[in-house]
């Protein structure tokens, strides 16, 4: 399944959330069971996987991580399962370092702040990544589609790390 | 999901916790990560002269079971040679802590972990 076909949209990462949004409405009302409370058991079935699909690609083409490993899978290269691990010695350091850094931000004298800072830097670090993933995903040769599959691999540590620092937040200020 | 009891007891009172100075000629480091999950480990081991791993320590930032995998381990590792450390397969760190199939990539973490820490080791060694 080709969620930018199912959308209409250009296989391609920069994409229009606005249009995104109205054309999965318009697909979910179109396709949504109510409309075919009527209709013979075959047709009712086939609505529900169709709008099973509508609201499974929104989710997809919505997140940028899993909007950009649904384009490398339409390219046939699998990211969703796989098990390999990354090395990269250098990123890895940095990915402790972040998470020493959180770590301590509980003793520090403003918490709060020390997060904000944290979530800062690693907020400059994956737009740098999304970006340069943008651009390979673009480049769309096979070179680029595996460079690409490096920078999504490092994406998903920044949200990863995001998110703890996220979790962090609720436990400290009880948000 | 319930951890089994060997995952808990190296959660609760992991071994071995800590690091080396990276910079000791006689300490392998090896960083690894999983991008499914985003955790991150780090194994250092401290190698005598005739290549046998006399101590390791572990830091990783990760669930329960990727903590348990580094520190059983660093208690597997001490006293073998570093060419027994890397036939330490992610199956057997699986079938002792009992990873149900969702955190097999958790034992793949610490195998590879063992691998990038001898792998460091012999480009530090090979002059």
């Amino acid at each position: 399944m080709n969620f930018f076909e199912l959308f209409a949209l250009p296989v391609q990462f920069e994409i229009d959330l606005g249009t995104l949004s109205t054309r999965y409405k318009t697909l979910a009302q179109l396709t949504h069971p109510d409309k075919f409370a009527n209709a013979g058991s075959a047709e009712k079935l086939m609505m529900v996987q169709k709008n099973a699909q509508v609201n499974d690609g929104y989710q997809v083409l919505k997140n940028p991580i899993t909007r950009a490993e649904h384009i490398l899978e339409t390219r046939g290269i699998e990211l969703k399962h796989e098990q390999q691990t990354v090395q990269d010695t250098e990123f890895l350091m940095q990915q402790m370092e972040w998470r020493e850094q959180l770590e301590s931000a509980q003793h520090q004298n403003d918490p709060e702040q020390h997060l904000a800072d944290l979530d800062s830097d690693i907020g400059v670090q994956s737009k740098a990544h999304t970006q340069r993933l943008s651009e390979l995903l673009n480049e769309d040769s096979e070179e680029a589609n595996h460079l690409a599959a490096s920078e999504l691999r490092k994406l998903k540590f920044m949200a990863k790390l995001h998110k703890e620092i996220e979790l962090q937040e609720e436990k400290l200020f009880d948000i | 999901m319930a951890y089994s009891e060997k995952v808990i007891d190296h959660y609760e009172n992991p071994r071995n916790v800590g690091g080396f100075d990276k910079n000791d000629p006689s300490v392998a480091t090896g960083m690894v990560g999983a991008p499914a999950c985003g955790d991150v480990m780090k194994l250092q081991l401290k190698v005598s002269e005739n290549g046998v791993i006399e101590d390791a320590k572990f830091k990783t930032y990760g669930c329960g079971s990727a903590i348990a995998s580094s520190s059983l381990v660093t208690e597997w590792v001490k006293g073998k040679t570093i060419d027994e450390a890397v036939s330490i397969k992610n199956t057997d760190i699986a079938e002792e802590l009992a990873l149900p199939p969702v955190k097999i990539h958790c034992s793949i973490l610490a195998e590879d972990a063992i691998k990038a820490a001898v792998e460091d080791y012999k480009s530090k060694n090979s002059n």
